[in-house]
Formats: C-alpha cells, structure tokens, sequence
C-alpha cells in the first residue's frame, strides 16, 4: 500500500527489484553485549542484541542519547570488540579477522557516513571520495575517474578539483555520501548523517543517501535521533539496554 | 568582568592542573635561556671589574699619566721638564717593570686541574715616596711608617699587595726572591699595599729600582696631578707639546676603555649565544601553547558561545604566557647566579678565553641586571604566547563546536615574499661595516637570515612537494601524506621553524668553529718551523743578554738559533699595544699579502699582522712612522702575516735594524734548529743548564707538537661555552619539534578516526606519520643545511674578522654535519610516530563522534 508521504520514492518496496528474501543477510549480529567503565563499576550498554540486516533494507537505529548507538556501529565495523555474541559481515566473521584483515573489510565492504562530515581539508574533492578506492589499490586515474563519476550523481559534477573549504555543510555531506557509495559497498554504515544540518538539507541530504544506496544495491544502517530519518527506513528499530525493540515503522 | 571572568579561571586553572609537567618545561626553558644570558653577563662583569680594578691599583689613580710607548721607557730628564709645567701641581716619577717569582706556569695550564707552580708575574713599581704621596697616595701610604724605621735591612725593603703576598706565600718579614729586568735578587718584605687586593703589586724605592735593575736615568711612568681650577684640555696640549717621541699621555679612562675593549668582542660574542639559549627557549614556550590550545580548542569555542569576547580570550592565553615567563624569569635569575658562581671558580673569570688570567673574581648581584635579564625572559614567552593566542582566537566558535574545528585552505598557497624579503634583507646587512668596533650588522644580518629561512619554508615546501603531489606514488600512506604536507605547510610551520632553526644553528655554529680550528692549526704549522722554541715570560726590560745568546748558540746539537726580540710599544695612544717582533734570521709565516718592491731609501722594510692591517688601515707599499728607540723611523710596509696569537697586531722588523734604533741587544725568544739525530729532550737540557740563573724561572721550552696541541686546547677550551650553547639550543629546537608534533596530532584526531573507519589500518597510520615527520625533517634539514652554510660564510666571513681582525679558511666539516643531519631526521620521524600513537586509541574512535 502506498503511503502518501513525502518519502514515497524511497520506500524500496514500491518500485525496483523485489527484495532478496530469501539471500543471506549482509549483517547478522547476534548476541552482542557491551559494558562501558563508568564511575563506581562497569555499565552495561547492551545485552542480547540481535540485529540482521538483508542486502538492500534501509534500518533505523533510534535511541537515546548515551545508550550506545555508536558503540554498536563501531562493534559492527570490526573497530571495537563486544564482551559477547558475534558480528557476520557478508558471511564473514568479523571476531575471527585480524586487524590487517578488518581494515581490508572496511575498505571494501562498508561505506561510513559520519554526523560531522570529515572531510579532509589538504585532498581536492575528488580525491577526498576517491580515497576508499585508492586504500583498496585502485590505480589513480581509474580511482578519480570513478570518483568524478560519483560526483555527478551526487549533484556536485565538474568540481572534483574544488577545496573543501569552499563547500557549504550540505554539500559536504554529498561527498561524504559519495565517498562511502563510490567503491560500491554492499553495506552503508550511517552515525546521524542529518545531525548537523538545517531541515531542509537534512531531508535533501537523506534522499540522496537512499537514492544512491538503492541504485548501488547498498543496504543501509542508520544511528538518528531523527524521527523524519526513522520514518524514511524499511524499518525501525529501537536500542535499549535490553537490545534492540522494535521501534516505529512504516510497513510496506 | 576584570582581568579574568570566572569561567575562564575555572578552566584555565583546570588546564594547568592537568597538565603541570608541561608547564614545567616551558618555565625550564625560559629558566634555561635566562640563567645563560645572567651568567654570562655576570662572569664577565666580575671579571672586568676586578681587572679594572687591579689595572687602576697598578696605576694609581692619577689625574694624568705619561707614559713610555714601550718598556725601555724615556729619558728621566723629562720629568723635572714636565714638573715646570704651570698646569702641573705634583709628578712622581714611575719605573714600571714586569717581573716574576719563581717557576712560572705555561700559558696553557691555567685554571683549575693544572699542576701547582711555585711562581708567577707581578708588576714591580720603583716610586719616590715623598711625591707619590702627593700625586698617587694609595701607593705610598704603605710606605711611609716604615721608612726610617729600619736600621738594618738585610736588603732593599719591599711592600707587596696582598694579592702577591697570598699567592706567593710570603709574610711581613719574609725574603721575598724574584727576577725583573734580567736580574735576579731576594729583598726583604716590610709591609702591604693597602687597597689593591686585585692586583699583584710589588712596590720598592725608586733609586733601588733604576740602579738594581739597570735602569739607570730611565722612566717608565709620570704621574701627575694637575693645578686647582686649570683647564684640563689646555693642561693636555701644554703636556703633550713637552713630551718626547717616545712619551705619550694617557687618562686613566683610557687605560680602562682600553681593557675594556681587549676582551669586548668575546664577551659580545658569548653574550649571543646566551641569547640564541633564549630564543630556543621562547621556542619552546610556543610550542608549548600551540599544543595547549590545540588540546583547549573545544573549551575556547565554548567560552566563545557563553560569551568571551574574541580579545579576552587573546588577553587571557597572553596572561598564561606572562605567568610562564614571569616563572621562568625568576628561576632563571636565581639559576644563573648559581651558575656563575661555578663557573668562575672553575674557569676564570675570561670562561676561558684568556684575557683575565690572574684577576681574582668575585661576583656581586646587581638588581639592575637581574631585572633587564628577567625582563627578557619574560618578553620572549610573551611572544611565544603570541602566534597560539591570535590563532586561537581566529577559530570560529560555531564550527569548532561542529567538529570541524580548523579549515585550512590549500587553495590559498603560503606566500614567498615574506621569507624572501627578510633573506634579502640579511644578504644587504652581510655587506655592512662593523659599528663602534662590533660586528653589528654581522649578527643582524644572521638574526635576518634565520627569520628569512624560516618564513619562507612553508612556501618551499609547497614547491618542492608540488611535483610528488602531482604524480603520486600509488601507495596510501605516502599520497596521503605528501598530500597533506604539500595541502597545509602552514600547518607544520611550528615543527618545520624548530628543524630548520636548529640546524642552521648547528651548522653555522659547527662550520664556523670546524674552519676556524683548521686555519689555526695550519698556521701554527707554518709558524713553527724549528724543532725547539725557548721563550722568556716577564722578560720585555730583560731576557738573553748576547753573551747568554752566544752560549746558548754553542750548545752541541744545535745547528741554527733564530733570535727575537719582543717588545710592547704603544702606536696610537687610543689603543692598546702593539707587539713589536725584532726578528733575526728568516721568519717562517704564512703571508695573506705582500709586495717584492724595494723599501724606498731611508725606510726599514717590515711585515705587519692582519689585526694590525685591520686596526691601523696600513696597506702593503705604504710607509708609516713608528717611534722605536725614541726617534721616528719610517717603517715600509713589505708584507702582511696572519696572525691568531696577538688580536691588537705586531709588527716584524729585522733584529739588526732593531738592534741598530735601540741599545737593547737583548732577546726574549729563540728557535732552535736541531742536527738530525740528537735527541731534542737532551738538548733541552744542555740549554737549560747553560741560561743565566736569573732567568731560569722565566724560561719555557716547547716542541712544535706539544705547542701545537696546547694551543688547540686553549682553542676548545675557550669554544667550550660556544658548544655548551649549541648543544643546548639542539635540544630545546629537538623538544619544540616534539611538542608542535603532538600539537599537530591532536588536532587531527577526528581525522585520524574517520581513516580509521574507512579501512585504514593502525599501521597505515603510524607510516603516514612517520612519513610526514620524515618528510618535514628532510626538507627541514636540508633548508637548515643551506641556511646554516650561508650563516657560517657571514660568521667566517664578516663577525670574525669584524670582531677579532683576522680572517681564516671555510672548512666543511662533511662527516659531522651528515651525522648530525641523520640524528635529526630519525628524531623527527621517531617523535611524530609517538606522538602519533596516542592518537590511535579509542580517543580517536570516538572522536569521530561531534561531542567532546
């Protein structure tokens, strides 16, 4: 059923392929839990977390602030260990990498949007979203090539040889997006994309996430505090000491 | 709100908690630079002091003084003239004569460690007690109980200063044996010379004087005192109209001015290298706060937000830095006290250069100097404080609070034109002419250098990167790091200024003292043909008589005897004396300049030392008079020498001509050519036993070898403060480095958090930095390198002959400089990877995260 709402076009459900049921999910994460040092003992962030995310879907994560949103994005990329349970990325067990072989992961199979865009001041913009594929060994011309490519999608054609400095907080974000899209991984991590933009951007900025996710084939996890970037996910879930609860969401 | 709002105090007094080993090294390095400049300002003081004191107690405060232009003095005929004079209302005569006591000590084993000798040199006044109680009564107040008190004396009475009597160990009472003028006797001690604890004074009786010590109708000294109410001007033209040839005037002003000047250069030049100490130490302090905004930045935007104005938050990063040079200053102040104590009891008052030897130095603490010194530490972390606090506050709060912290822009390239102007300025100052006898200009010239060298870097970086940054390597660590050092120089100016200050240091310092030391040991080469020097300390009125030169000749294994004759005679009455050299046979020296033309007839030819060519402005071809032996003699100038042993010049005629202007057919030095085979040692002995036993306790004997090496010791020794400095200032730029390092890394923390999560490993990260610490290193250094020789040529070039009237070959060092080059990279790169390491923990994780 189609919800009239101004989200429409990215509900992956309504137009494009049919989701791949039935396929292995990109992420499985089970049982994680996680305490933090604290003041007067260890806190406990979260336990028994179960969380699978099938190539494609668009999943919110909403909580409070301080509950462990990113702890849980840095768990999943292989940057922080959980106490318990395991972490599969494309069939991969993320426990069983060694460091060398998790920085390989990140570089091929995820895409990191962060809240504050992290771009770096002393590459071009091409370069800048080029840099995944250059980690990854892509020879130069090839790897800007690609990354100009990105740029036009992004809405940011042509100014590939543009300084940061000179580029609005929105369009910042656009090659932040970029750069987590443009060596096509099969899962976007996303910490509060919209978190430092004005409402109008933010929804601009969030379309474009989506947009480009489907069109790669990208599946998509977002930590918001944003109920807007909630109701724009297939699904939403809710982070709580206890794990993970199911949280709004608009059912296709 | 005052000086300080609430919220900043909290904070900034948070910041000092936590942080109080750093706070205590910037104060140290201030401390550091401080207490250097003090000590060294305070040594010298002493010292001067106490030679001016025991220079005036020699002389005996006079109005006036005539004095002979060289030892042999003048006809004492003069003086009954001189005492007509209208203007004059006193003279006492003088006869002035250096002499010695026992063993004397060789010029290279002064100060502490060297073996105890049983002698020394004193200065032996002959007066006429009567009138130097009227004209110098300080002399003669000791005097004048014990005259008619004696009935038997056993020999001529003889009242020393205190000084002498301590050193040589004598009492009242005592027989106190010494040789002067060639002659060797033992009077009887009788009393002390009140107020002249510096000097080593021996006072006798002025008959006793001229006919003991063959000086016989001869005077080296007048004093006078003038008429009540005469015009001093009018008073000196009527004296010097009366004066013979071989008398000058002098004010006892001139004598200190003069004393003054001996040592000026070397005392300006230690004082810059305290101040280079300083600066390394300001420094430090800005490196120091660049970290420690760097660490604040995210506390400064939120005073902003709540409402600090941007120039309170400048006013408050400056009041930090007062505070940190206001401790350093103290500390510093009380360090150099300290330290100047130390050293004066271990090196003399002259830090070893050989100028004060024999002065007893005592250090006082003038608050003046203190202040002025203190003033300075504070002022250089001032400054210090400076770039950190405007850059601070340049921040915009809104997105420092964002996260996105500081935006270099790689669009707008550092500008050259800074650096290059400050360069150009420093070549025009190189060319300049030395101001009021210093070398000024030379100094500016380097400061101006540095500072070009140092601007101009983050441009050069740019360019010389500009080609790696376009081709690329391929490998990501290196594009990324090329990238960012290519991208924002400007932001590793502060790492960048330390490397390249500290090696141009280093290396001008290292060439200067490298060519000089090798132009010193070349020329005592060629200065010390023969294979055995004999030489007569004390001995300008006595020496070998030519009975004592025939013997001397006849000693078996010696085939050639070189003799000499050395005598001090006053030129120009505003300086200080010059040598005169009566050579006989040929001198063996190494010529800057000369001249094969005949002396035109009537003139004797001479060679004159570079010094003398400097100070004098005589040129080879040119003819000077020169009053030697009381008549004027046209000298024609054959050749210039140069010369490290006498800074205020000699000049070198042939001992036949000398002999033929004075009566004096006696010599102080000789140079023995040995037959092949004979065992020098032997020989030394067979002259030793065949000198006159009044001279025996004034003869040194040498070998080229040995001489040589004792005066490459002295050398060191005198340098030893310069590379106590140098090794200082490596180290303080070396800590700077490490802390801008540190300063860097943090603020690219966030930076370091998003590689981290787009799959670049811990140790793509460490390479990147290591590569960027490296690759500022070697540009560093080799900008350093570059700037470092230029800043040697001036020092070779300009300041020493500017400051010592000598000039010397540029030797390269090569070995040295590429070791301490190395040492300085592998210091970069190391301490940019550890400073590179904290970056890689959690921190930097979560970092990524807006919220601090």
């Amino acid at each position: 059923m189609r919800a009239e709402t101004p989200f429409a076009m990215v509900q992956p459900f309504v137009a494009g392929p049919p989701p791949l049921i039935d396929a292995a999910p990109i992420l499985s994460a089970q049982g994680l839990a996680k305490s933090v040092p604290a003041a007067g003992g260890p806190r406990r962030l979260f336990a028994g977390l179960d969380l699978a995310v099938a190539a494609g879907e668009v999943v919110a994560i909403t909580g409070e602030s301080g509950v462990g949103k990113s702890t849980l994005l840095n768990i999943i990329a292989g940057l922080d260990t959980p106490d318990a349970g395991d972490v599969r990325i494309a069939g991969q067990d993320v426990a069983r990498l060694n460091e060398a072989a998790r920085a390989a992961l990140r570089c091929r199979q995820l895409g990191f949007v962060f809240q504050a865009f992290h771009v770096l001041p002393h590459l071009d913009l091409a370069r800048n979203v080029a840099l995944p594929l250059a980690l990854a060994g892509m020879p130069q011309r090839e790897a800007l090539a690609r990354a100009e490519a990105m740029l036009i999608k992004v809405g940011l054609g042509g100014r590939g040889g543009d300084w940061p400095a000179a580029l609005s907080g929105g369009e910042l974000q656009r090659i932040a997006i970029a750069r987590a899209l443009v060596h096509a991984p099969p899962l976007v991590l996303a910490d509060e994309p919209t978190g430092n933009l004005d409402p109008e951007t933010a929804r601009r900025v969030l379309d474009l996430l989506l947009a480009q996710a489907r069109d790669e084939g990208a599946a998509v996890l977002i930590v918001t505090h944003s109920e807007m970037v909630a109701a724009a996910a297939t699904r939403a879930v809710r982070l709580t000491a206890d794990g993970l609860a199911a949280g709004t969401t608009l059912a296709a | 709100m005052g000086i300080m709002p609430a919220p900043t105090r909290w904070l900034l007094i948070g910041e000092w908690r936590a942080q109080p080993l750093r706070i205590a090294v910037a104060v140290l390095a201030i401390a550091v630079g401080v207490a250097l400049g003090f000590a060294v300002h305070l040594v010298n003081s002493a010292a001067l002091a106490s030679f001016g004191r025991a220079v005036a107690s020699v002389q005996g405060r006079a109005d006036l003084a005539v004095r002979a232009r060289s030892p042999a003095g003048f006809d004492e005929a003069l003086y009954p003239r001189i005492a007509r004079l209208p203007a004059v209302a006193a003279v006492s005569p003088v006869v002035e004569l250096q002499a010695s006591w026992g063993e004397l000590a060789r010029p290279g084993e002064r100060g502490a460690g060297a073996p105890k000798v049983d002698g020394g040199r004193f200065t032996l006044l002959g007066i006429d007690m009567l009138r130097a109680a009227r004209v110098t009564p300080g002399l003669a107040a000791a005097m004048a109980p014990s005259i008619g008190n004696q009935p038997d004396w056993d020999g001529d009475p003889l009242w020393l200063s205190p000084a002498l009597a301590k050193a040589a160990g004598v009492k009242v009472g005592d027989m106190f044996g010494f040789t002067a003028a060639g002659t060797q006797v033992r009077w009887k001690v009788v009393g002390l010379l009140p107020g002249s604890e510096d000097a080593r004074l021996a006072v006798i009786d002025i008959a006793g004087a001229q006919w003991r010590f063959a000086q016989l109708a001869r005077l080296q000294r007048l004093d006078l005192k003038l008429a009540e109410g005469v015009d001093a001007d009018a008073a000196r033209r009527a004296i010097t109209a009366a004066l013979p040839a071989d008398a000058v005037l002098a004010t006892p002003e001139d004598e200190a001015s003069r004393a003054d000047a001996l040592s000026r250069a070397y005392r300006v030049n230690l004082g810059m290298l305290a101040l280079v100490a300083l600066l390394t130490g300001g420094f430090l302090v800005w490196s120091a706060q660049a970290l420690s905004v760097a660490r604040r930045q995210p506390q400064f935007a939120l005073l902003a937000v709540l409402g600090l104005p941007r120039e309170g938050l400048v006013r408050q990063l400056l009041i930090e830095g007062l505070a940190l040079g206001l401790a350093g200053a103290l500390l510093g102040v009380g360090l150099g006290y300290g330290l100047a104590s130390l050293v004066v009891t271990q090196f003399g008052g002259d830090l070893g250069g050989g100028y004060f030897s024999g002065a007893n130095a005592q250090l006082a603490f003038p608050p003046l100097a203190a202040l002025v010194f203190g003033a300075l530490g504070i002022v250089t972390a001032l400054a210090g404080s400076l770039a950190p606090a405007l850059n601070a506050a340049r921040q915009s709060p809104a997105a420092a609070m964002k996260g996105m912290g500081e935006r270099p822009d790689p669009a707008r390239p550092p500008r050259a034109w800074p650096g290059l102007a400050l360069l150009a300025a420093g070549g025009v100052a190189a060319l300049g002419p030395p101001l009021w006898g210093l070398p000024i200009l030379g100094y500016a010239a380097m400061a101006l250098l540095l500072a070009g060298g140092v601007a101009l870097m983050p441009a050069l970086v740019r360019a010389l990167l500009a080609p790696l940054a376009r081709a690329g390597s391929g490998v990501p660590a290196v594009d990324l790091a090329v990238r960012r050092l290519w991208g924002v120089p400007q932001a590793a100016s502060l790492a960048l200024s330390g490397i390249v200050a500290s090696t141009a240091l280093m290396v001008a310092m290292a060439v200067m003292v490298a060519s000089f030391r090798q132009s010193v040991d070349d020329w005592l080469v060629a200065v010390l043909p023969s294979d055995l020097y004999l030489h007569l300390e004390a001995a300008d009125a006595g020496g070998l008589a030519p009975a004592d030169q025939a013997r001397l000749s006849a000693v078996p294994g010696v085939t050639n005897v070189r003799f000499q004759r050395l005598q001090t005679i006053r030129i120009d009455p505003d300086r200080p004396a010059v040598m005169l050299m009566a050579q006989g046979g040929q001198a063996s020296l190494p010529m800057v300049a000369r001249t094969d033309a005949p002396a035109p007839p009537g003139s004797t030819a001479v060679l004159i030392s570079e010094p003398m060519a400097w100070l004098y402005g005589w040129r080879v071809g040119a003819v000077h008079g020169v009053v030697i032996g009381g008549v004027e003699r046209p000298l024609f100038v054959a050749g210039i020498w140069r010369d490290y042993a006498r800074q205020w010049g000699a000049l070198m005629l042939p001992i036949a001509d000398y002999r033929r202007f004075t009566e004096d057919a006696n010599a102080s030095e000789a140079a023995f050519d040995l037959l092949p085979g004979h065992d020098a040692g032997a020989v030394q002995k067979s002259l030793a036993a065949a000198l006159p036993p009044a001279v025996a306790g004034q003869a040194q004997f040498g070998r080229p070898a040995e001489m040589r090496k004792v005066a490459l010791e002295i050398f060191d020794r005198s340098f030893a403060v310069t590379y106590a400095l140098e090794a200082i200032a490596i180290l303080i730029g070396l800590a700077g480095v490490a802390t801008s390092f540190s300063a860097q890394v943090l603020a690219r923390m966030r930076e370091f958090g998003m590689l981290r999560h787009i799959g670049v490993t811990q140790r793509q990260i460490l390479a990147m930095l290591a590569l960027e610490g490296s690759g500022l290193g070697l540009l560093g250094a080799l900008a350093g390198c570059t700037l470092g020789l230029v800043m040697a040529l001036v020092l070779v070039r300009v300041i020493n002959p500017q400051s010592f009237h000598w000039t010397m070959d540029l030797a390269l060092p090569w070995p040295v400089l590429g070791g301490l080059v190395l040492a300085l990279l592998a210091c970069a790169a190391g301490t940019a990877v550890v400073a590179g390491r904290r970056a890689l923990g959690q921190g930097a994780l979560l970092a990524v995260r807006a919220d601090w």
